[in-house]
């Protein structure tokens, strides 16, 4: 019970909640648009970004978020180019972001320490300056997607009608990646680099096998999120594990779950 | 009741325009120098083989793509400047949504609604009442709660004409509604859609390569060809011209 009242639990936990609500819920618009590679592909890019931060001595989020922006931008204009080939966008901007990160590490050996918490992940490291970006991200990622939530549904289950019923579908796009490359960044120091995308891309999994309505689609989401990331959290304080994987292999047991419960219902 | 400029003499206004429109992937053009009107109450079957440029005319028409040349008036107005959205009802090829999105054919529905209109603007009750109007109108109030993915090919296809019909729009353009389901389906769908034509004030224009069904409403020979595109034409004057009606409400009533 000491880890509750350990004060870099606490931040831990509060980090968590936090990025376990808008993870899963950018994940799930960006899975129903066939995007759900695009969270490996702005974490990646936001590693070489990090890498760079620590190069000159920025705060290496922010250098991160820069890029993920840049990179998202980048995604958005190769997929309205190969409109029918989404995922090619998607492994172009990917591999470029391990290009550059690759080179910014061996240009930097001596931070490598400090980049492998950004690439696994160390969520018992969280500063002030950590749990505030991510708590604003929250806010913003939130009231845009509650402002939005009509349109963002339509953008989802069929672009064309949306266009057709003139909305500004280029602007919604980019908001989209926007609030995406912002929850990665906020994310990448929690769940590490490499494992972001489980996050974005786990919940919105069960949820698409459980739900029946988008209304409930977007609960399952957090929900979800919030079980693995909490109960992920904790195992991993008491069996000292590392929490960033634990974390993950909780969202892939829920996806389990989620399947044989789908078709337990099947059955009935 | 007309929100835009200068009504036609006679009431029979333009709602579609195109000017000597050109088009082209790339260096392969796909529509060269097209001009042709859509008149209101006009139904349009639109007929070509594949690739003879039905959808890339559709998308033109709805502003999803620029002209390279010419021009297009939606309502008498440029289409990439024409705001009336919630006037234009649009029922996409029914293969173009994933099957497991999850969304109740109610949400679906509704979300004929979300256009520019209501951009930052919440669900009222009057919405809902419009939604459950336009399920009753089609005959879907009993699936409403079902995941859209449950439903059968003609069923989806009720329900996406329900999204469509849901702002109670004057121009309905349909592209290939009626591929992959089966023949008598196909036979009510297109009579519910004649139905309409005859008793509303509704232009219609509908892609299809099922030449005969076509015909079978429409005449015998195109009354334009553009290309590999023909043009098949009819007019309606079944009930008064320019007569305001409530869609949802009149199709209700006559069950």
């Amino acid at each position: 019970m000491d880890l509750l009242t350990a004060e870099f639990f606490q931040r831990a936990l509060i980090g968590g909640v936090l990025i376990a609500v808008t993870a899963p819920l950018m994940g799930l618009f960006l899975v129903l648009r066939r995007l759900a590679m695009i969270g490996d592909t702005l974490s990646h890019v936001s590693i070489a970004g990090v890498a760079l931060g620590f190069l000159l001595g920025v705060y290496p989020v922010l250098v991160g978020l820069v890029f993920a922006i840049a990179a998202s931008f980048g995604i958005e204009k190769l997929r309205r180019t190969y409109r029918t080939y989404a995922e090619l966008s998607i492994a172009i901007i990917m591999s470029g972001g391990i290009a550059l990160a690759s080179i910014f590490f061996t240009l930097g050996m001596g931070f490598n320490l400090n980049v492998t918490s950004y690439l696994f992940g160390s969520i018992y490291t969280l500063d002030n300056t950590d749990l505030v970006v991510i708590a604003v991200v929250t806010v913003i990622v939130l009231g845009v997607v509650l402002l939005h939530r009509k349109e963002l549904f339509l953008l989802a289950f069929d672009e064309d009608a949306a266009a057709v019923g003139g909305l500004p579908v280029r602007y919604l796009n980019i908001m989209i990646s926007i609030l995406t490359a912002l929850v990665i960044s906020a994310a990448i120091k929690i769940v590490g680099a490499l494992l972001i995308s489980a996050l974005l891309t786990v919940p919105a999994a069960c949820s698409l096998a459980l739900s029946r309505s988008f209304r409930q689609a977007i609960l399952i989401v957090v929900i979800v999120g919030e079980l693995a990331v909490i109960a992920g959290l904790w195992i991993a304080g008491v069996w000292n594990l590392a929490p960033g994987g634990t974390v993950v292999l909780l969202l892939i047991v829920l996806l389990i779950v989620s399947l044989t419960a789908r078709t337990r219902f099947r059955r009935v | 009741m007309c929100a835009w400029a200068a009504p036609e003499p006679g009431c029979h206004r333009q709602i579609v325009t195109l000017d000597d429109v050109s088009f082209s992937f790339g260096t392969k053009p796909v529509l060269s120098n097209l001009s042709f009107h859509i008149q209101e109450r006009d139904f349009v079957g639109l007929i070509g083989s594949n690739g003879a440029g039905k959808t890339t005319l559709l998308q033109l028409i709805v502003g999803l793509l620029k002209p390279d040349s010419g021009r297009i008036e939606l309502f008498g107005m440029p289409a990439d400047r024409f705001k009336e959205r919630d006037l234009i009802g649009y029922v996409p090829q029914r293969s173009n949504f994933n099957p497991l999105f999850p969304a109740t054919v109610r949400e679906v529905v509704m979300s004929g609604l979300f256009g520019r209109r209501k951009l930052f603007r919440r669900v009222t009750r009057q919405d809902t009442i419009q939604c459950e109007d336009a399920l009753r109108t089609m005959h879907i109030e009993d699936l409403a709660d079902k995941r859209i993915g449950e439903l059968s090919g003609g069923q989806q296809q009720r329900v996406f004409l329900a999204r469509a019909l849901i702002s109670n729009p004057q121009l309905l353009i349909l592209d290939e509604p009626m591929a992959g389901i089966d023949a008598e389906t196909q036979e009510n769908f297109f009579h519910l859609i004649r139905h309409m034509h005859q008793k509303h004030n509704i232009t219609f224009l509908m892609v299809s390569h099922d030449i005969e069904m076509m015909r079978s409403y429409l005449g015998q020979e195109p009354k334009e060809r553009s290309g590999k595109l023909s043009f098949y034409i009819r007019h309606s004057h079944d009930i008064e011209d320019c007569e305001e009606t409530d869609l949802l409400h009149t199709l209700r009533k006559e069950g």
